[in-house]
């Protein structure tokens, strides 16, 4: 019996080696995209084709997705504020809720699983075909030409994606306050208006949505780059991406608000 | 030094972590030549290939590609090498975003600063000589094997390299590609005088179109020679695989309790398939 | 796909996502913080900041002149040392009032400035020397409870 605790700890021991080392090879493979994004900027005509690939792609979900945490946030808000009279400042709680939390969490949780999962199975697609070698053996970094574009194409979609979600998550949250339920327009803006601060909340949102671009698109390149050269091979890194992406955002965005909180 | 082998490998040997790939390899490819190398699945023929190529260093040994010495080469001098080398591998590895004509001229467009017009000529006289100028604007998933191969090599000798390998050009196609694929091979090293190393195991199709032939078991080469040399060879290995006899220095069965023991209930197998 | 729709997409994306960022920017949020321009400092002691923190406003009539930089222990008086950055247009007179108010009942405290009759200015590093503490609840109800009480003695009088 004490055989089988000590294999348990092994077990434990292990995984969290497994862990440390799988951050720190997701580190140095950003690193060396680093190293190589000259081609990603100096033909951005390739960037520009994954901007379309990553963000453009996911417009639809993350819109649409936008517009009805929009509304929930506005019923529940309403539903709660109501009991104390505030109802007038639901606008105020749908938009500092998205533009410090929802807007970019859920955003990068979405585009982890629609643009960092396509782009890892492209990646180890690409891989498993001995596309990649053929490029090796063509003199050409394949870092520098299919990395690289797609990491910067994710990254500077991330932002973008999540002022939309947060935009539609505002109109939707107005919808259901304003149209829907009958809050006072006039309050309703004003007081949102006066509640949320450009600096410390949009900024410090759209910066959290920049740092998840960063961490999806880090481990999205990686696993595709890492896969084994199979079928399963590839489904497994696409699994691994979404949940490991995941994870990251949610560990991140307790590390940055509490930074942000703080000054 | 100046010697006429393109390729020159002593005393080579490559591990994968603890397990040997290729022991003590000694090969001597002369410059314009055709020399297939053969063996069973699995016994480092692609390794080889690798090697050559510079995607992996030797563990141990020498190995000199038109006089760079592998094992030490620089970033810069193995990107300027790249260039004068080109890669079929087997299933084409053509990439899949790019029309038949864009993988064709992806190696112009990268690397040189030649005019868009030169670049579309060349291309095309490129897809010329594999009889695929017609499919110029497909995209590599509209083709059938032979042909996504056929303009792989297109796109492998788009810059007329030195040195040419091929990795199991003949796997998997039916016999009128395979032919033409050889027929490919031939003129290219007769017209540009390009080395051409071959890794297969269709022993009838390389005997017919190489000068010399290296055996590879199991990471050694058992045996080399001229095709009429292999042909004619005594040696029990070399005789099993040219002649495709079911049972030789390769085994048919994979090592397993004997049948008595097995039958008798002795092995950890039939304990659990029998008595389910 | 060819280039010139590709081209278009993404310019949409991009130009869509600036419009998002400008409602964000003007309907949503406000500008109102980090834009005080050239500013000069001045000090103040209070024996009771309440919940005052670093970067709360100073506001006068409610309208913001100012941030609150640092709030230090004073070791030598023995009182809460409050520095604040005021907006170098608004000049106010060294016998002005300082006091840590709340805006709302349970909103956040601010330091709220009200002007005296002094012809001279404060200037940078100048210090307020009238101010007011936060209000402590206890006291409070202290105190109401004391004045509570005193009432019949005085009604019977």
């Amino acid at each position: 019996m004490l055989n089988k605790t000590r294999q348990e700890l092994e077990n434990v021991g292990r995984m969290s080696l497994d862990l440390v080392s799988g951050i720190g090879a997701v580190f140095v493979f950003l690193l060396l995209t680093l190293r190589y994004s000259g081609t990603s900027f100096q033909r951005f005509t390739l960037t520009i084709r994954e901007i379309f690939f990553s963000g453009v792609l996911s417009l639809i979900i993350i819109l649409v997705s936008g517009l009805f945490v929009g509304m929930v946030l506005g019923l529940q808000g309403y539903e709660t504020l109501q009991t104390y009279g505030s109802s007038e400042s639901v606008g105020v709680l749908v938009a500092l809720s998205l533009t410090r939390e929802l807007g970019p969490v859920v955003s990068a949780l979405l585009f982890a699983s629609r643009a960092g999962s396509a782009i890892t199975a492209e990646i180890g697609l690409m891989k498993a075909t001995e596309q990649l070698s053929a490029m090796e053996m063509m003199a050409i970094n394949p870092i520098a030409r299919v990395v690289g574009p797609r990491f910067w194409g994710g990254v500077l979609s991330m932002p973008v994606l999540t002022a939309m979600f947060i935009g539609t998550g505002v109109l939707g949250g107005y919808i259901i306050a304003v149209l829907l339920i009958g809050v006072d327009s006039g309050a309703f803006w004003s007081q949102m208006n006066a509640a949320v601060d450009f600096n410390h909340d949009v900024v410090n949102g759209l910066l959290k949505s920049f740092v998840f671009g960063l961490a999806i698109c880090s481990i999205a390149t990686y696993q595709g780059y890492a896969a084994a050269p199979t079928a399963e091979g590839v489904s497994g890194a696409t699994t691994r991406t979404v949940v490991s992406s995941s994870l990251a955002i949610l560990a991140l965005d307790l590390v940055l608000t509490a930074f942000m909180l703080k000054g | 030094m100046a010697s006429d082998a393109a390729v020159e490998i002593s005393s080579l040997n490559f591990r994968y972590g603890e397990r040997a790939i290729l022991k003590g390899i000694n090969m001597r490819i002369p410059r314009g030549s055709i020399v297939a190398i053969m063996g069973q699945s699995g016994c480092g023929k692609t390794t080889l290939l690798r090697l050559i190529g510079g995607q992996l260093r030797p563990t141990e040994g020498d190995l000199t590609v038109e006089g760079h010495d592998m094992k030490a080469i620089t970033p810069d001098a193995l990107y300027r090498l790249r260039r004068q080398m080109g890669m079929l591998f087997q299933f084409g590895a053509l990439f899949t975003d790019l029309s038949v004509f864009e993988n064709v001229a992806f190696q112009m467009r990268e690397h040189t600063d030649l005019p868009e017009s030169l670049i579309r000529d060349l291309t095309l006289l490129k897809l010329q000589a594999v009889g695929l100028r017609g499919v110029r604007d497909r995209m590599p998933g509209a083709l059938s094997g032979g042909m996504a191969r056929r303009v792989a090599l297109a796109r492998a000798i788009a810059l007329d390299p030195m040195i040419m390998m091929y990795d199991e050009p003949f796997t998997g196609l039916d016999p009128i590609s395979m032919g033409v694929i050889a027929k490919l091979i031939r003129d290219l090293n007769s017209a540009l005088g390009t080395t051409s190393i071959i890794v297969t195991h269709d022993v009838q199709e390389s005997l017919r179109l190489v000068d010399y032939v290296y055996f590879v078991s199991e990471g050694v080469i058992v045996a080399q020679g001229t095709p009429d040399e292999i042909r004619s060879s005594n040696l029990p290995y070399v005789h099993q695989f040219v002649w495709g006899e079911m049972d030789g220095p390769v085994p048919f069965h994979y090592p397993a309790p004997s049948m008595q023991d097995f039958l008798a209930g002795n092995s950890p197998h039939s304990r659990r398939s029998i008595h389910a | 796909m060819n280039r010139a729709t590709l081209n278009l997409w993404v310019g949409i994306f991009v130009v869509g996502g600036f419009i998002a960022l400008l409602f964000l920017a003007f309907k949503v949020g406000n500008f109102s913080s980090g834009n005080l321009g050239e500013t000069y400092s001045v000090i103040a002691h209070f024996d009771n900041i309440g919940g005052l923190k670093a970067s709360a406003p100073v506001k006068s009539s409610g309208v913001l002149v100012g941030r609150v930089v640092s709030i230090q222990f004073d070791t030598k008086k023995y009182d809460a040392l409050v520095t604040m950055r005021l907006d170098k247009r608004v000049p106010f007179s060294t016998d002005t009032m300082a006091s840590v108010l709340t805006s709302g009942i349970l909103g956040e405290q601010y330091v709220g400035l009200e002007t005296g009759g002094e012809p001279e200015m404060l200037k940078e590093g100048g210090e307020v020397s009238h101010t007011q503490g936060a209000v402590v609840l206890e006291k409070l109800i202290g105190q109401f409870f004391l004045s509570k009480s005193q009432e019949p003695a005085d009604a019977t009088k």
